[in-house]
Parts: structure tokens; C-alpha cells; sequence
């Protein structure tokens, strides 16, 4: 081994070739690939978006001491934005999103501080086991003090928020997601995610760190549940979780990239003989990280570090799992789902390196830390299909993996707007789940310039760089609300976006997704998108067989004039006119490449002839 | 000796990432004192700091734990590890570095003693592997490196969540904020981590006896 020391020391000035046979990123004529470093002067990279307006934290959050005081997750309500931190929340009023205006910075801390809104009750999620009851700085002194699970704020005066309950819970609240009762609007749940092992019994009664699933009394491997009457938020409770693990097994089997077969082991699988299970070591999860509901399907997918879980939320006092799906090859932690607004298709995430990590580099591997496709059947089975990740090859300073995000309604296409903190601002089409591909994107360098593994240790009074040494920022989560895509800066404030129009995404489709609104928006409470009857609409349908060949242009000529004709026209002679276009367009989804597409632009035709009247 | 190819990989990733190069590559053969458990000054914590004695010694403790993780997890590239070891033997190392530097900035940001990637020679942390172990691991092939590989890095990672689970019983400890996620990140990757370990180990073909004539290479 001496030998090999020197043969080190020899080598350690030699400059030679990539390590591991590792994909890499397209990094030459990325522009997002050499931007400047800088927390308030980085270099911008910004695609088919324009950046309306950037508000900085509010002072009370702007102390740098790592992740103490960053922001978090987003929800939104009426016209305000209600952007938690790490150390309270911040409510923000956009009725002009060129000048947000600050309404109110409440300081409690509150780890990570997940939020949702609900008419004037805002929750928000507790982890950390600093989080006291009393909201203040200090730590937990006394366990009696420590505040774990979901605390209710009442915000009817966003310039006064008021804390009208902690509700403790055994294993604390990474995240939650509101499911509304199907039975009564003045009900909701909050299904909780905890990621820790459950509290002493002395701290918290009930709490139990047991290995059976199946255990009634464990609190590891459940889904917490919190009931909260709306009327009486002082009066939410906990009450029994949803045991989805139970009988799980760790299945599962590599789609996409994956490594070749070994030869060794195929050979050798009839012979296998499997270790005896070892309850303190489950292969299969015990929590999940996030849960997204979908209530318009009754369905709510969980992320569970190495399993994708549907559940069956039908009666949300008694979900039950409906399918579960493992890549251990590839994805190992699972960190947030959404839907496609048709309910067919479903995004997992990866957050390799929880978020604080730089998974995004040229040598990162590509098939972890990124998003991944599954198409759903009839009966909500799940089949993976394709990958993607952020494709831009980021900084080692910039912590970098798949995170947030949320649907645009853009009708006929499946597109996600995703925060990948310091990677930026992405937007995915995944319309074909096998070949998810970007169609825009915003973002910066990073905040401080690069730091070395065993680096030198600055001396003494040196003026050090932003955060002692902490680098981490970036994009939380990004949303499109309506008509604009907010994304919540760790370390820096808050951004708001606006689509610009491109060959990937036209102003008719981006006019359409303009008109799907929501007054409260919980992105992870998935919404159902629908549009009324429109131009926009049809012409979203006519771009799309335009960009994709779907129909001969000389058909997509035509029926673009026929709809200009249509709007010249008003009310009786407008429906004659659509309902004639829409006769002529049911005739060429026979010929059509893409006669589904045809078929759906035919009905939208004959929605807004029947609209016109 | 190990293949040329191994020393420049290792090589290159202490170029790299700027590390020493005794950092990662050295075998850990050189006299160590087992007994020895930290490392760099007396702790000292200033009054009214967040963050209690456990706190360092488990950032200290844990640069350790993640730095001979990575020597294992490098063997690998050399060992003629499975597709799938060999896979997430990578992860490891992509995961763990920049862990180390996480861990290495926030001790320096409190002032703290922050041992570099060469501790682990120095340092015995719960489920770190010994010596004969690693030299074993070391000159093991195909699927007995990958047994070796996996039992090791089982065992390994469960001292790592021993590890937090000590950090969060220890009075006052694992609140402050940077600490108490990066305590929990480790436990989110590391359980997952070893679920899949578990399946890879399952999937191995059965053990085979050594033929007498080749002599074992490692005494215990």
C-alpha cells in the first residue's frame, strides 16, 4: 500500500478524464452553465419566461446563519402569497405582481414550515426539533415546550396573524396536504409526513417507535391524520393514521437506464436463497415524504423514499393503498407527486441529497435527483416510464435537485413548473411520458463562489462569504397561479414569472392557461383545471397539430381562417359558423396523425358554438 | 496493488475536489489507535449557543463515518463489483462528499475544529469497518466483494442512524436548524440506502466454498 501512496502522490498533479463512465449534461451552450456567482448580482439565464418582479426577504428573515432563516414553501389565497421560512412566514399582497407588497413578516420558528391556506386558516408544518410552543428563538429548554406536527394561524387580519393551535403529533410534520372532507365543506384533513422516528412517550403519550407495520399502536408506518372543523380550528385533533405500509413489499424492477444484466446473477437466481427479514431493517418505507392529493379522483399519491403509493381517498378517514411501485435502481428518495389534470399520469420526484446537496453537475449521475413518469390505468396501476432531469449542467457551490412544482394549464399538454433550488426555475412537457423534455426556464448563479472539500480554513477575522459558509438557495418550489408562476427563494425573497410565447409554447396556449383560476391554491391539494369556452382554447388544440404534424397544414390553414371568420361573427351567426367548422373538422380526424387531438379540438369547437348563442 | 485505473480514479476525484491526497486513497494501514474516538482540540460551547457538545462531536464523528464510506465505496469502480453495486456505489460517493463539505463548513462556522477527509484513519465511529475488514474488501473480487461490499456498508450505514439516534437522545442536542436536517437527510438516505443493499444482498448468487489450494488472504 505504500507503493500505491506514492503512486498517488505522483498522480495527484496530473490532470486525467472523467472518473466514472457518468452521463453528462449538455454544458457548452448552456447559458445557464457559467453564470455569474452572486447573491443580489448573480447573472440571469432566463427561456421562454420574463421575470415580472423579484421582492428581497423581508428583513426580520434576513440574517444569515444557514438554513435558520430560509424561505420555504408557498400557498395561495385570494390575492395574497402566504411564503413560509424556516423562522415564520411572510404574507405577501400581489394584487400588483410588478410590486408585491409586504403585508406582514411573523417570526416563529418553525421548521420547515410547510404551508397550506384555507379560507383565514393558515397551517404550517413543525419538524425541527427547535420548534417551541411559544414560536421564540432559543431552543427547547423543557421537552413540555417542543412543538412537533401542525400549528393553525388565523390570518383574517394578514397584518396580525394569530397562532390558534399547535397540534402535536408523535413523529412531527415534514409536510402536509389538505384533503377536503367530500361530505362537509366545513371540514378538512391534513394528512401529515413526518420523517423522524416518533417522540418519547414522555414528551408526547401515544408515541411509539415500534417495527411491526401492522401495529395499531406504532407510530412509524402511518400517514398521520388531523382532523380540523373550519368553524372551530381550536378543536383539530388527531385522530387515527392510514397504515398504506402494511404488507408492502420492496418489488420493483429498473425501466430506464439501467445498468446492463448481470450475467452472474441471472444465472444464479433460481439458486437464491433470501436473507431472513430483519424488522429492525425494513427494505420497505416506514413514513412518506410528501403526499399529493388529487380529491376530484379521490386519489392522493405518496412519495415514500423508495416506493411510489397510490391511496384511495374516497373516505379520507379510511385511505387505503391502491398500488405501489419501486425503482431501486434509480430513484431511492422519493420526494413529491403531482398529477396530470386528466389523472392519467403522475410525476415523482427525487430529492438525491435532500436539497443541500450539488446533484445537479456535470458528473452528477442524470437518472437520480430528477423526476420520473408514470402512467396510471384504469385501475391505477402504476407503469414507470421515462425520466428527466434538470438539463443544464450547475455549479459544485449550487445545491441542486429536483424539488416543488406544479401544474400549468395548459389544455391538450402536461406541463410542470418545478423549482430546482439553485438550478433555477424549470418547466417540463410531459405530455409523452417517455420523452419529458424542457420548454423554458429561469435561472441564476450561484450565491457564493466555490468552496473545496478539506479547503483551507479561513483565518480569523476574515470577512467571510454569505451565510458563514452556507451556500444553500435557490427555488423552494415554483407555481403557476393565475397567469403567473411564483417561485420562493431560499436566501434571496420571492419571484414572480411570466410566460413569454415560443415555438414550444404559443400565446394562444399561454392565453388559455390565463383563464383557469383558483382563489385559494394549494399546489400539493391538487386542483382540477378546467377552461371555459374559448378562442384560445381551440387555437391551443390548432397550435399543437401545427407543432406536432398531427394534422396536414394545409387542413390547419383552413380551419385557422374558419375560426377568424367565426369571431368577425357574433352570437347566432358565430354558433352556425363554429357548429359548420366543427363538421368540417370531425371529417379529418379519420386522416389525422393525431385524430385524438382533432377529435378533442372538434369538441371545443362545438363548446363555443354552443356558448356564442 | 490495485490497477492503475483505480489510482487515477481515486486521483483525480482528490484533484478534483481539492482533497489532500492522503484524504481518500490511502488503504488505512498505518498504525491507529483504536481507542481513539475524536479528534483536534477541547470542545469548547459558548453560552447560549443552539447547539450542545453532541452536536459537534456527531459533525466531527460523522466526516469520518462519511469519509471511509467513501474509501469503500470506490473500491467498487475496481472490484468488478455488479452493475448494481457498482451503481450505487456510486451514489455514496456523489452523496457523501458533498455531505463532508456541508458537514466541514458548519463546524467552521461555529469555530469549530473541522477533521478532514483523512480522519477516518483516526477516528472508529459506530459501524466503521476495521482495518483487516477494509484490506479484505480491498483484494475481494466479483461477488465476494460485493458480500463484502454490502454487508460492510449495511453494517456501516446502521451505525450511521445509531449515530443520530444518539445525537437526538443526548440532552439539548440535533436543534439547531442546519444540524437537526442534515441529522434527519442522513436517516431519509441511509434507511432507503440500506433497504436497497438488502435487496442487492438477496439477490447474490449463493456463497461458494474457496478452493483449498488458494491461500486466505486476510488473517483475523
Amino acid at each position: 500500500m505504500s507503493m500505491m501512496r506514492g503512486l498517488v502522490l505522483l498522480l495527484a498533479t496530473t490532470v486525467v478524464p472523467t472518473m466514472v463512465s457518468a452521463q453528462t449534461y449538455p454544458t457548452s451552450k448552456d447559458p445557464r452553465s457559467t453564470l455569474k456567482p452572486g447573491r443580489f448580482d448573480a447573472g440571469i439565464a432566463i427561456s421562454n419566461m420574463k421575470q415580472v418582479s423579484f421582492v428581497k426577504k423581508p428583513a426580520a428573515f434576513d440574517t444569515a446563519t444557514g438554513l435558520k432563516f430560509i424561505n420555504s414553501d408557498m400557498a395561495f389565497g385570494t390575492h395574497y402569497v402566504y411564503q413560509a421560512n424556516f423562522a415564520g412566514f411572510t404574507i405577501w399582497d400581489i394584487t400588483d405582481p410588478a410590486n408585491p407588497a409586504m403585508v406582514s413578516a411573523t417570526k416563529c420558528i418553525t421548521s420547515q414550515g410547510d404551508p397550506t391556506i384555507v379560507g383565514n386558516l393558515l397551517f404550517l408544518s413543525a419538524e425541527g426539533a427547535g420548534n417551541r410552543n411559544d414560536c421564540a428563538d432559543g431552543g427547547v429548554q423543557d421537552p413540555k415546550d417542543h412543538m412537533a406536527g401542525v400549528r393553525i394561524f388565523d390570518v383574517s387580519n394578514p397584518k396580525a396573524p394569530k397562532l390558534v393551535k399547535n397540534v402535536q403529533t408523535c413523529k412531527g410534520s415534514h409536510t402536509h396536504t389538505l384533503v377536503p372532507s367530500p361530505k362537509d365543506p366545513r371540514t378538512v384533513y391534513l394528512y401529515v409526513s413526518g420523517q423522524q422516528a416518533a417522540r418519547p412517550e414522555t414528551e408526547l403519550a401515544g408515541c411509539k417507535n415500534g417495527t411491526d407495520p401492522a401495529d395499531p399502536t406504532n407510530s412509524l408506518f402511518q400517514l398521520d391524520i388531523i382532523k380540523v372543523p373550519l368553524d372551530h380550528p381550536e378543536r383539530a385533533e388527531v385522530i387515527p393514521g392510514a397504515r398504506i405500509f402494511t404488507g408492502l413489499d420492496g418489488g420493483g424492477e429498473c425501466k430506464q437506464f439501467c445498468e446492463p444484466a448481470d450475467p452472474r446473477r441471472q444465472a444464479a437466481a433460481a439458486g437464491r436463497t433470501r436473507p431472513a427479514p430483519d424488522p429492525a431493517m425494513p427494505t420497505t418505507p416506514r413514513n412518506c415524504h410528501d403526499v399529493t392529493a388529487y380529491p376530484a379522483m379521490n386519489l392522493l399519491a405518496a412519495s415514500c423514499s423508495t416506493h411510489s403509493i397510490v391511496v384511495d381517498i374516497s373516505n379520507p378517514e379510511k385511505p387505503f393503498r391502491v398500488d405501489a411501485l419501486t425503482d431501486t435502481n434509480n430513484f431511492q428518495g422519493r420526494h413529491t407527486a403531482a398529477f396530470s389534470n386528466d389523472g392519467k399520469k403522475l410525476i415523482q420526484t427525487d430529492e438525491w441529497g435532500g436539497g443541500t446537496g450539488p446533484m445537479c453537475q456535470a458528473s452528477s449521475m442524470i437518472e437520480l435527483g430528477g423526476n420520473t413518469v408514470i402512467t396510471l390505468d384504469a385501475k391505477n396501476k402504476q407503469t414507470q416510464r421515462g425520466y428527466f432531469k434538470l438539463p443544464s449542467a450547475q455549479a459544485a457551490e449550487e445545491n441542486c435537485v429536483s424539488h416543488n412544482g406544479g401544474i400549468i394549464p395548459v389544455p391538450g399538454r402536461d406541463l410542470y413548473v418545478q423549482g430546482w433550488y439553485q438550478g433555477g426555475v424549470d418547466i417540463m412537457d410531459f405530455t409523452n411520458p417517455d420523452t419529458a423534455t424542457e420548454i423554458g426556464y429561469f435561472d441564476r448563479g450561484s450565491i457564493n463562489p466555490p468552496k473545496l472539500i478539506d479547503g483551507p480554513q479561513p483565518p480569523p477575522g476574515t470577512p467571510e462569504v454569505r451565510g458563514g459558509g452556507n451556500t444553500i438557495g435557490g427555488s423552494w418550489g415554483a407555481y403557476y397561479w393565475n397567469g403567473l408562476i411564483f417561485s420562493s427563494e431560499l436566501d434571496r425573497g420571492m419571484d414572480i414569472l411570466e410566460l413569454t410565447p415560443s415555438a414550444q409554447l404559443s400565446a394562444n396556449e399561454i392565453a388559455a392557461a390565463k383563464l383557469v383560476r383558483f382563489d385559494d391554491y394549494n399546489p400539493q391539494s391538487q386542483p382540477k383545471m378546467t377552461w371555459p369556452a374559448a378562442f384560445v382554447v381551440v387555437r391551443s388544440y390548432l397550435d399543437q397539430l401545427v407543432r406536432n404534424g398531427g394534422l396536414s397544414s394545409n387542413r390547419t390553414a383552413a380551419i385557422s381562417s374558419g375560426l377568424d371568420m367565426a369571431e368577425m361573427k357574433t352570437g347566432a351567426a358565430r354558433a352556425t359558423a363554429l357548429n359548420a367548422l366543427a363538421q368540417q373538422v370531425d371529417r379529418d380526424v379519420a386522416g389525422a396523425r393525431d385524430g385524438a387531438r382533432v377529435r378533442t379540438m372538434a369538441s371545443e369547437i362545438r363548446r363555443l358554438a354552443a356558448a356564442s348563442r | 496493488m490495485m490497477a492503475p485505473r483505480s489510482i487515477i480514479a481515486f486521483t483525480v476525484v482528490c484533484v478534483l475536489a481539492g482533497a489532500s491526497s492522503r484524504a481518500f486513497a490511502q488503504g488505512g494501514m498505518a498504525g491507529m489507535d483504536h481507542s481513539k474516538h475524536r479528534m483536534g482540540p477541547e470542545i469548547v460551547v459558548p453560552k447560549g449557543a443552539l447547539y450542545t457538545k453532541a452536536d459537534i462531536e456527531f459533525m466531527q464523528g460523522m466526516i469520518a463515518h462519511h469519509a471511509q464510506a467513501i474509501v469503500m465505496s470506490r473500491m467498487a469502480e475496481t472490484n468488478g463489483a455488479n452493475p448494481h453495486v457498482l451503481k450505487l456505489s456510486r451514489k455514496i460517493d456523489q452523496s457523501q462528499v458533498p455531505e463532508i463539505i456541508i458537514m466541514q463548513q458548519w463546524l467552521r462556522r461555529y469555530g469549530q475544529f473541522a477533521p478532514d477527509t483523512a480522519s477516518w484513519h483516526d477516528m472508529r465511529m459506530d459501524g466503521m469497518l476495521t482495518d483487516d475488514e477494509l484490506k479484505e474488501m480491498s483484494e475481494a473480487k466479483g461477488v465476494a466483494f460485493d458480500r463484502l461490499f454490502l454487508t460492510g456498508m449495511i453494517k456501516h450505514h446502521a451505525g450511521a442512524l445509531k449515530m443520530v439516534d444518539d445525537l437526538f437522545k443526548s440532552p439539548g442536542a440535533g436543534q439547531e436548524v442546519d444540524a437537526n436536517v442534515f441529522a434527519n437527510d442522513v436517516v431519509t438516505a441511509q434507511t432507503a440506502e440500506i433497504g436497497i443493499m438488502r435487496r442487492l444482498l438477496s439477490q447474490l448468487p449463493p456463497k461458494v466454498k474457496r478452493p483449498p489450494s488458494h491461500p486466505r488472504s486476510v488473517s483475523r
